[in-house]
């Protein structure tokens, strides 16, 4: 077992350290932050000098060595911008985006796992028709189109939630947790809304391919109860293929989550990511890549992890 | 006997939702490609009073700068659907190219395609959409680029992972034996094998590629704002005064986009069942 973890990490660090290649070649294509700087009030000499001090003027290939090497060292570098330490701002931004994407997560998996049970049992009636038929909604309708209807819902008409978190204020700056959750409820909705419209299919399938084993059969032939049988018998076997499903799922749903902050004001990742592209922030952007890469690939481990400690019939 | 191609027909058609889904689909794609002859205005063209409720005259209103909003809904139609169709093209293009050059030329090229595909995949798709329409000069067949070339992954797997299990044929073999050439074996064997899985996932491409057009153009990093198309016409709704008081400005575009995904997974999920050996 331990060499089957140690050659699936050894595998992982090169693609690990060819996504920041990427990352670095795509960031740099996009322009970097002194095109931002130039005008007519700004000399030559000036942008010159910010490119010295940033590292801006070294051929790329030396700019991502030099890069990689502080990483190395522990440094993520400093924002172009304020000069923070990237680390810091992540720091400091992870924790909302991590509340907004766990609740979503948890919110979309508490509605998806009944339904999909539901609808797998009642196979072909008309209720498992109307489960699946909205399911295929709610993974079809855009998020912002969703957050538009929720605003105009419950911000401008019945003027219950607040329409962005601009004036959140956490428990540690005297705010109150229900102060909190009131900003929450309406990018977690739309977030869970697609986490469960996905999901449910594939616990519908999983639950169908279960259901009809023989050793159901035989839980059925021994005379336990409809209840024991689907819950103990049937999910937990069927949440095996649903765990690696939810592995593959974090991409999407932090790309997900990047949206829904930009149309809430969410104080998370997303919000600063999608300002450090504008401005071309390259240290941040790497940070964020490195980091999101980061997890997709220790997610895609474990995942992997738990299937062999699972199934006996893979072989490590 | 049935053809291969009637069977899959007929059971697509037990799947009532499907069929329907596929006329009201048909249907949009007919009235978008036929825009120019169904709009009774322009685009661009002023046509009557400024935001007006829907009337005989103007069935969906006029905008802020009195166009006609059903024309323009056609148009946007037309666009969000080429955006779309042109980016499915193009990823269901590479991903069978690189699927199959990895499949069947395996070892060090496998390992370098597939590696290199794993790390497209490990990136948070909408970083690359951002980073990626930062690079570009901002237009529609700049966006068509950049969904194309985020959304192959998922196809080059697929189609890998059937080309490993047709290696395993008789047919295969025989034609490896035969000495056939490479050209032959590649496109006129196997790539007729691996074409069903494919089309069923590139039915949930397109569907994702309108729902990211939709969403990149919202955040105003998408199609040009003179250009209608269906997120375009849904970012006016951030006005607070349109969302609240002027609802036939935004809540048609939004429920398009709806019917058109809705349907295009109902479709893809039912060729993917027809197409099912097992049932």
């Amino acid at each position: 077992m331990r060499r089957y973890v140690l050659k699936k990490l050894l595998l992982a660090l090169p693609v690990l350290l060819g996504i920041t290649v990427i990352d670095y070649l795509i960031m740099s294509l996009a322009g970097n932050p002194l095109d931002m700087m130039s005008g007519p009030r700004i000399t030559r000499e000036a942008i010159a000098f910010k490119a010295t001090r940033l590292g801006l003027d070294m051929p790329l290939w030396k700019q991502y060595l030099n890069w990689l090497n502080e990483l190395l060292h522990g440094n993520l570098g400093y924002s172009f911008k304020n000069y923070q330490p990237v680390a810091q701002i992540i720091g400091s931004h992870i924790g909302p985006t991590l509340l907004l994407m766990g609740a979503s997560l948890a919110v979309g998996l508490l509605v998806a796992i009944p339904a999909g049970i539901y609808s797998a049992v009642h196979r072909y009636q008309k209720r498992d028709f109307a489960v699946v038929t909205a399911s295929f909604l709610s993974s079809s309708i855009p998020g912002f189109f969703l957050a538009l209807i929720l605003v105009y819902v419950f911000t401008a008409k019945l003027g219950w939630l607040p329409s962005n978190a601009n004036s959140l204020r956490w428990p540690s700056q005297g705010g109150s947790v229900w102060g909190v959750v009131k900003n929450m409820i309406m990018p977690v909705a739309v977030l869970a809304v697609s986490v469960a419209g996905s999901n449910i299919r594939y616990i519908r399938s999983a639950m169908l391919e279960i259901l009809e084993a023989d050793y159901l059969r035989t839980a059925r032939a021994k005379g336990l109860g409809r209840f024991r049988v689907i819950n103990k018998h049937a999910l937990r076997n069927a949440l095996l293929p649903i765990v690696s499903v939810i592995g593959l799922q974090i991409p999407t749903l932090f790309g997900g989550a990047v949206i829904v902050e930009q149309l809430f004001s969410w104080p998370g990742l997303g919000l600063i990511t999608m300002n450090a592209v504008l401005q071309r922030d390259y240290p941040v952007i790497m940070g964020v890549c490195l980091l999101s890469a980061v997890v997709v690939l220790a997610a895609n481990l474990l995942t992997d992890i738990l299937y062999a400690l699972v199934d006996p019939t893979i072989r490590y | 006997m049935e053809s291969h191609f009637g069977i899959v027909f007929r059971r697509f058609c037990r799947h009532r939702m499907a069929l329907v889904s596929l006329i009201v689909l048909g249907v949009m794609i007919l009235m978008a490609v036929f825009a120019p002859l169904i709009a009774p205005y322009g685009p661009n063209k002023v046509a009557g009073g400024f935001s007006k409720p829907p009337d005989a005259e103007h069935l969906l209103g006029t905008d802020q700068s009195a166009r006609d909003m059903f024309s323009r809904l056609l148009y946007a139609m037309r666009v969000s659907l080429t955006v779309a169709a042109a980016a499915t093209l193009i990823s269901t293009a590479i991903g069978v190219l690189l699927g199959m050059a990895a499949g069947y030329f395996g070892g060090r090229i496998d390992q370098a395609i597939m590696s290199f595909t794993d790390m497209v995949m490990s990136f948070p798709y909408i970083l690359l959409v951002l980073v990626a329409a930062a690079i570009f000069e901002p237009g529609m067949w700049s966006i068509v680029l950049i969904l194309g070339f985020v959304d192959w992954p998922g196809i080059a797997r697929l189609v890998r992972g059937s080309v490993l299990s047709l290696r395993e044929t008789v047919f295969f073999k025989s034609d490896i034996t035969a000495g056939m050439p490479r050209r032959y074996i590649l496109f006129s064997e196997i790539l007729p094998n691996v074409i069903a899985p494919v089309l069923v996932y590139a039915t949930s491409v397109f569907a994702l590629s309108i729902l990211d057009e939709a969403a990149l153009s919202y955040l105003g990093m998408g199609v040009p704002v003179t250009t209608p198309s269906l997120g375009n016409i849904l970012k006016g709704a951030e006005s607070i005064t349109i969302l609240t008081g002027k609802p036939w400005l935004w809540v048609p575009a939004g429920t398009v986009i709806i019917v058109m995904v809705t349907c295009i997974n109902f479709v893809g999920d039912a060729l993917r069942d027809a197409m099912d050996p097992k049932n």
